[in-house]
């Protein structure tokens, strides 16, 4: 069933077999994460892929995904759990007349009235999971508190039911885009995961592995411009899921090389605000230029 | 290093403690528990390790490799001195271990080098970082400090982060692909490091241990980035306000019932008001009157004060900003317009108009001239903030016209982007203003929230 990965470098392995390139630092925690059973908080820029690495990881352990996307104003009632009010209305409904108050009570505050939210299914989920809580900054700093008992203990306490213990240690992943600071006590019960820009190296190869097809020297070209683009000041640098989908546009394209052209026609793909695309276009598209005549 | 593992790595934390990082016993036990998970003879793991349990920020993070790499040096040479190891042919020791001087020439150097740092072969680098300390050694151009030999060394060898690099010798030849500036530091610390251990090993006592540099930490410069620290500290601050006086106000007065929203709750109950919705409670946020000096003295401070005006504009509605030099301007309405720092910037510099005449500040004027024009709207809820660095040239202070300024206003802060080492010598008067009001030094984004702390302090 689920696998138990026994040294880093079977983690480093199998997340490459499922299409992740781990770096060094990222297989490791991960390792550590699965052997410790401690959340792994992850932070960086936008697009390095810090979901696709729940996603990955879940691949690879061979473990059901359980995803909670966080926003502002998340509550327990869509995080953890909710009594289904109209099935217990229902329920009142249906009962005989006479039947005694503690009766009814005993029987609508029961599982079977609970309505399970993604922490909820983590927990009580019989096979082992990976829990993805996305993007916890954007919560409030109640919502963070109210997962501590969730991320130091796997347990969740209901009041009409007492407490639900994980009957499973399931892989918690937390992803943050770093907008605002995460409580001490929230980090504290984490294993902390820094995922950045990736050498050059690294990106070529994970850019061949998404667009296989694209030729070799386009590529690295590709590269290449991306780094010397995240060197500018920009409002948002272009990241790995960027540099993907331009890859794959040229491959659409069917682009040889990346002409002062193409670059220009598909600037689009990899800066996003107006501002930027004025600065790489005189600051890059001006170097193209003089780089390939 | 007192004996054992555990006491190393203990010692390490303390290390990491002293340099600010919160390093707490859960932290050190999760620390040890991943060691027992990997294989602490590698470097890499090793390290990887304790950074995921022990440096939970970016900021941490750098701090965390810095201390990394200046600890365990110095717990290995203490431990190679105390056990009187020497290396053989270590520079400057014994001029025997290598094959004579001559023979090592800078071309072929430079080549296998290159290589090697392409490859990013480390311990070859380092070989080869040791050559050419002995190479350079011997030609009598070291200067006995280490920043300046490394530098030396690395122009001796022609090593260049630009494209292009040293021409190849051979026209047919491929261009070597250029080496990025990340290549040539990792080079460039391995150079400095065994210029250290030889050093070391000439001395036999190891230089004493110096915290990190404040370097590091102060204000970075480069805006744009330093904007979005700003503006976290900042967003603190506004959350800070929304939550602050719900436990001083709490339950004194009775909550009033919002019948609207009781009415629409009871539907679920067949028009039972089981559940009484209440009136939200909202705590009365401060009116904010903002005064930045923007003149020549504080160049520096000013575009780092301007982006704590632009962060506060973004979280605060009642709020006005004025800049200053010699008389003073509102800039409201341009922070209100502008959404991007840069126009901001641009367009204070360009028409705020107010340095007059010599364009140093005159801070008297200035707070004669903010009486004027807001004293019929101070009151005692409005707080007042004053960037500056109370630097007057020599003119009138007028801290009796502060002091009017402050009586009206609720409070007063003033901040100053100066060290408080400084505060009061030359033209700084600013024990003249502090006994109206709280003053802070803020040339950190810590001290800034610091301040906000300050700041968001339920009324006394």
């Amino acid at each position: 069933m689920s696998v138990e990965p026994a040294a880093v470098e079977d983690v480093a392995a199998g997340l490459r077999a499922v299409g992740y390139l781990p770096g060094e630092s990222t297989a490791l925690v991960s390792f550590l994460a699965a052997r410790l059973g401690k959340p792994i908080l992850v932070e960086g820029p936008a697009g390095v892929g810090k979901t696709e690495l729940a996603k990955a990881l879940a691949k690879y352990l061979d473990r059901r995904l359980v995803r909670l996307q966080c926003y502002e104003g998340l509550d327990e009632a869509k995080a953890l759990y909710e009594w289904n009010y109209r099935k217990q209305l229902l329920r009142i409904q249906a009962e005989a007349q006479g039947t005694g108050w503690d009766a009814v009570q005993d029987d609508i505050f029961g599982e079977e009235f609970l309505l399970e939210r993604p922490l909820m299914t983590a927990i009580a989920s019989a096979e082992p999971v990976v829990l993805l809580i996305d993007e916890i900054d954007k919560t409030d700093q109640e919502f963070e508190a109210m997962l501590l008992e969730l991320l130091s203990d796997f347990q969740i306490s209901i009041p009409e039911l007492g407490r639900i213990e994980a009957r499973t240690h399931p892989v918690v992943l937390l992803t943050s885009n770093n907008t605002r600071e995460l409580t001490e006590a929230l980090k504290r019960r984490c294993l902390y995961l820094w995922l950045d820009y990736p050498s050059s190296e690294h990106e070529l190869e994970i850019v061949r592995l998404h667009a296989p097809e694209l030729p070799q020297q386009v590529a690295e070209r590709l590269v290449e411009i991306i780094q010397m683009v995240r060197e500018l000041d920009l409002k948002k640098p272009p990241s790995i899921a960027e540099s993907i989908d331009w890859a794959r546009a040229l491959l659409l394209l069917g682009a040889e090389d990346i002409s002062p052209e193409v670059f220009r026609s598909t600037l689009s793909i990899i800066v996003k605000h107006r501002t930027d695309l004025d600065t790489v276009a005189e600051r890059v598209g001006v170097r193209l230029g003089v780089a390939s005549p | 290093m007192t004996e054992g593992f555990p006491a190393g790595v203990v010692a390490f934390a303390e290390t990491l403690r002293a340099e600010g990082l919160a390093v707490g016993t859960s932290e050190l036990l999760d620390a040890f528990a991943a060691l027992g998970e990997v294989s602490w003879t590698e470097e890499p793991a090793f390290r990887e390790a304790l950074a995921a349990t022990l440096a939970k920020s970016p900021e941490d993070r750098r701090v965390f490799d810095l201390v990394f790499e200046r600890f365990f040096f110095r717990a290995a040479e203490e431990a190679a001195m105390r056990q009187g190891v020497r290396e053989q042919g270590a520079p400057g020791a014994d001029e025997d271990g290598i094959t004579g001087g001559e023979q090592i020439d800078y071309d072929n150097l430079r080549e296998q080098l290159l290589q090697a740092i392409r490859d990013g072969d480390e311990s070859a680098m380092r070989d080869l970082a040791r050559l050419a300390i002995a190479a350079f050694g011997r030609r009598g151009e070291g200067s006995g400090v280490l920043g300046v030999d490394v530098q030396r060394i690395r122009r001796a060898l022609g090593l260049r982060s630009e494209p292009g690099g040293p021409p190849p010798r051979d026209p047919d030849a491929p261009p070597t692909p250029a080496l990025t500036r990340d290549q040539i530091r990792r080079f460039e610390q391995l150079l400095r490091r065994e210029l250290e251990r030889a050093q070391i090993e000439r001395t036999q006592a190891l230089p004493p241990s110096r915290p990190l540099n404040e370097l590091d930490r102060a204000l970075p410069s480069g805006p744009l980035q330093d904007l979005a620290a700003v503006h976290r500290v900042v967003a603190q601050l506004k959350r800070r306000l929304a939550t602050q006086g719900h436990e001083t106000r709490g339950r004194k007065r009775h909550a009033h019932v919002d019948v609207r929203r009781t009415m629409r709750a009871s539907l679920q109950t067949g028009g039972v008001p089981v559940v009484l919705k209440y009136r939200p409670r909202r705590p009365k946020r401060p009116e904010l009157y903002v005064l930045c000096d923007v003149s020549t003295s504080v160049t520096s401070a000013s575009v780092f004060f301007l982006s704590v005006l632009h962060a506060l504009h973004d979280a605060f509605r009642k709020m006005r900003s004025f800049v200053f030099v010699e008389r003073i301007s509102e800039v409201t309405d341009v922070f209100e317009r502008e959404r991007s720092f840069k126009a901001v910037s641009d367009a204070i510099s360009k028409d705020a108009g107010v340095a007059d005449v010599s364009g140093y500040t005159d801070y008297g004027r200035v707070w004669r001239e903010f009486l004027a024009s807001v004293a019929d709207d101070l009151h005692p809820r409005a707080t007042v903030i004053v960037l500056g660095d109370a630097r007057t040239n020599g003119r009138d202070p007028r801290a009796d016209v502060f002091a009017s300024i402050a009586a009206l206003a609720g409070r007063t802060f003033w901040l100053n982007p100066e060290p408080r080492l400084y505060w009061n010598y030359g033209d700084s008067v600013i024990s003249a203003y502090e006994q109206h009001c709280e003053a802070y030094e803020c040339w950190t984004t810590r001290q800034l929230e610091d301040f906000v702390k300050a700041l968001t302090r339920p009324y006394a």
